[in-house]
């Protein structure tokens, strides 16, 4: 593996031309902020922005019926701002704990939203933390999945179990369990394999995997996160809801963030299905992964 | 694949259909339901107001308020559209180079590296001698996952020790493929963000070197309304020729697709469905739009055939069919030619009004149902197989007894087999299902 050439630092979550913000200020610069068009194009622009159609209507309800007659466009802005926050607060994540040992921690959802990487930046941070922590590669199916997180496993001096490929995934983490219980460990991470949420055989493997947990150790999972890639439209929707009711999911991780201006559909996770973001994803460093700071991401989404 | 949205449209065109008199307000609320289910559906915002702007300029262009069939008109419109959005004709890989050079490049997690196993699969299969070329050398185990895709399916891949640089080991496997012989060289390269300069210039570096045929896109389905702005950038870098839109098989709606192609102009050559490795079909825009509007794709669907089933054992069957001599042994032959044909949901959502009954079978087989079937046929002695009627209560606690179901199962098989052996009597009697024949009128219209 080599390390990818370094980008300007910063980068990572500096707002682009093109995002809701710039949209933002043309439609309020100038026009009368509560004429009817603005408030077609406010619409526009939360769709365009991946928050989805039925968020986007009620926000603008909430938004109109914030502000009185001939508001400013800043007061415009802030009571978007306020809606979408309070809506990301409702669900609120809290502190990110992992509670008594062991602990086990679940990252799940459909292929290619970065559940490997994210569970090394995760064990990253938790080790940074002082916490020992057992990663369990129980993504059996992708070719060299179990290599991946082996290398990761290596970079981190944190034990990988694993067995072959094809091997079934629940006896993988039966067995990560008992060797964080022989070591002492205090966490396990679980790579599970990415799966599309329609594929009933597959959600049903990933409800056995975290049955075993529970059978095994009473109390958990701790935590089920969903990791997605924030680049995902409408769908991230129906992948949060077939997870939460297969796996339980507690929290959502959101990838890719340096990816995209957008990432709306965090809003609509939250306002429509209740589940927390508790995570934010940027770049392939182990360092890339930061709790979610609702207050932080409004400013962002708006500011683009 | 595009189920969400080709229900809603569904939904707007069965309300128009039948009618006989369409009113400005009913139009007014078909195209706010369109506008809707496209957005939803994650197509690009601008694209779609065009697209809703051109139904209504074309529908009453074609005096749908006034003319004989008014709902058919307006279905034919939209379609007409659809096929418009989607780019008129099929995108033919242009192969000239010796070798020829395929590139693919995306963001991370978009499918790559599967896509890259499934296309060497398909040109192999047209006859090409292709090389696998894993030049990912920032993902951990990236180049193993090449290589074990590879193996599993039987196609050289070139790699080069870790610490390679990508674009030597792009320019070293152009030059493996003609030592050895090969004529296609595939060439997978890292996931990168469209805003990351020095990776972008990694690739115009690349693309320089090697000089791509084609320069594939490969874009997941789930990707929202950014999606537009990823292909864009990646298309202002490298000369792009085409996209491979990747992970259809889940309940995306690939509207992201819609949006690419009708801003930019690039055409979507393949689609990518499911883990198997000969999960990647040819494009055809004028087939997905009848496939969302649900007015079926029985020429994908006969290519399909042709491509897996035996013809031979096909033959047979038919033959056994028109005799009424249909066994269980033959529904058994034909349960392992269909599934050799992909996933039960896909197939049926390329017949003609079928398309709503495919989920609810893909949820059949997903529950083992098929599967159950076949163990009990196979717990079925060869006489038992031929003469059903054979199969008393004995036999029948036998049969379950192999197959791990009960009694009760292997009575509702053979009832269903029963039934199925009547309508096949039917069918083989010059009658044709309903549906099929209401098809024609449509499509012509």
């Amino acid at each position: 593996m080599m390390a990818r050439p370094r980008r300007e630092p910063g980068l990572g979550l500096r707002p682009r031309q093109g995002g809701l913000g710039s949209r933002l200020r043309a439609l309020l610069i100038g026009s009368d902020p509560t004429a009817e068009a603005t408030w077609d194009g406010l619409e526009e622009a939360l769709i365009a922005a991946d928050v989805g159609v039925e968020t986007t209507i009620s926000l603008v309800a909430a938004t109109r019926s914030r502000i009185g007659a001939n508001a400013s466009g800043e007061r415009v802005r802030e009571a978007l701002a306020g809606e979408i926050r309070a809506r990301l607060a409702a669900v609120g994540s809290g502190a990110f704990e992992i509670g008594p040992a062991p602990s086990v921690i679940l990252a799940v959802g459909v292929n290619g939203s970065g559940k490997t990487t994210t569970v090394a930046k995760l064990a990253a941070r938790l080790v940074g933390e002082g916490h020992t922590v057992v990663l369990a590669a129980a993504d059996t199916f992708r070719a060299a999945a179990i290599e991946q997180l082996r290398l990761w496993g290596e970079a981190l001096g944190a034990p990988v179990v694993a067995q072959r490929q094809g091997a079934d995934p629940g006896a993988v983490v039966f067995d990560a369990i008992a060797t964080a219980e022989s070591r002492g460990s205090e966490v396990i991470l679980v790579d599970t394999a990415g799966r599309l949420h329609s594929k009933v055989q597959l959600m049903a493997e990933l409800a056995k995997v975290r049955r075993v947990v529970e059978r095994r150790l009473p109390g958990q999972p701790r935590h089920v996160l969903l990791v997605l890639d924030a680049t995902t439209g409408q769908n991230g929707l129906a992948q949060a809801e077939a997870f939460s009711r297969e796996a339980g999911v507690t929290g959502v991780v959101l990838t890719k963030l340096d990816g995209t201006a957008k990432g709306g559909v965090a809003v609509a996770i939250a306002d429509r299905l209740g589940v927390p973001i508790v995570f934010a994803g940027i770049g392939e460093d182990l360092d890339g992964l930061a709790p979610f700071d609702p207050d932080a991401y409004v400013e962002w989404l708006l500011a683009g | 694949m595009f189920e969400a949205l080709s229900a809603r449209l569904q939904g707007v065109v069965d309300r128009l259909r039948g009618k006989a008199r369409i009113t400005e307000a009913d139009l007014d609320a078909a195209l706010r339901d369109i506008r809707l289910a496209l957005l939803e559906a994650d197509v690009n915002f601008r694209v779609v107001k065009t697209f809703v702007a051109d139904v209504r300029e074309r529908a009453i262009g074609a005096d749908v308020l006034t003319g004989v069939h008014p709902g058919q008109q307006v279905v034919k419109v939209v379609h007409d559209e659809l096929v418009s959005v989607l780019g008129g004709e099929r995108h033919v890989l242009r192969l000239d180079g010796k070798p020829a050079v395929v590139m693919l490049v995306g963001v991370q997690g978009s499918g790559k590296t599967t896509t890259a196993a499934k296309l060497a699969v398909r040109l192999r299969r047209d006859g090409r001698k292709p090389l696998l070329v894993a030049a990912d050398v920032y993902r951990p185990a990236a180049v193993d996952q090449l290589v074990a895709l590879g193996d599993q399916v039987a196609v050289e891949v070139h790699s080069r020790p870790a610490g390679t640089p990508a674009l030597e080991i792009a320019r070293s496997g152009v030059e493996q493929a003609r030592q050895r012989g090969l004529d296609v060289v595939v060439l997978d390269t890292a996931g990168r963000l469209h805003v990351d300069e020095p990776m972008m210039d990694e690739l115009v570096r690349i693309a320089g070197a090697v000089t791509p045929d084609e320069t594939l896109l490969v874009v997941d389905a789930m990707t929202g309304q950014d999606a537009l702005r990823v292909a864009e950038a990646f298309h202002h870098r490298l000369p792009l020729t085409a996209m491979v839109l990747t992970k259809m098989d889940g309940d995306a709606r690939g509207g992201a697709a819609l949006g690419i192609r009708s801003v930019t102009g690039l055409p979507i050559a393949f689609i990518g469905t499911g883990e198997r490795t000969d999960g990647l079909e040819a494009f055809h825009p004028d087939r997905l739009a009848q496939r969302i509007l649900g007015m079926g794709d029985i020429l994908s669907l006969v290519e399909r055939a042709q491509e897996t089933v035996d013809q031979a054992e096909a033959e047979r069957v038919a033959e056994r069919l028109m005799q009424s001599r249909f066994t269980l042994e033959d529904f058994r032959s034909q349960l392992t030619q269909v599934k050799k044909m992909g996933p039960i949901g896909q197939l049926l959502g390329m017949i003609p009004g079928a398309g709503q009954m495919a989920s609810a079978a893909q949820q059949a087989v997903d529950d083992g149902q098929l599967r159950r079937i076949e163990a009990m046929i196979d717990s079925m002695t060869p006489a038992e197989r031929r003469r059903p009627e054979l199969i008393k209560a004995s036999r029948r606690r036998r049969i379950a007894a192999g197959s791990g179901t009960t009694p009760a199962d292997v009575n509702r098989l053979l009832k269903q087999f029963d039934e199925m052996q009547r309508l096949m009597r039917q069918l083989s009697g010059g009658r044709m299902p309903n549906g099929i024949g209401g098809l024609r009128g449509l499509l012509g219209g």
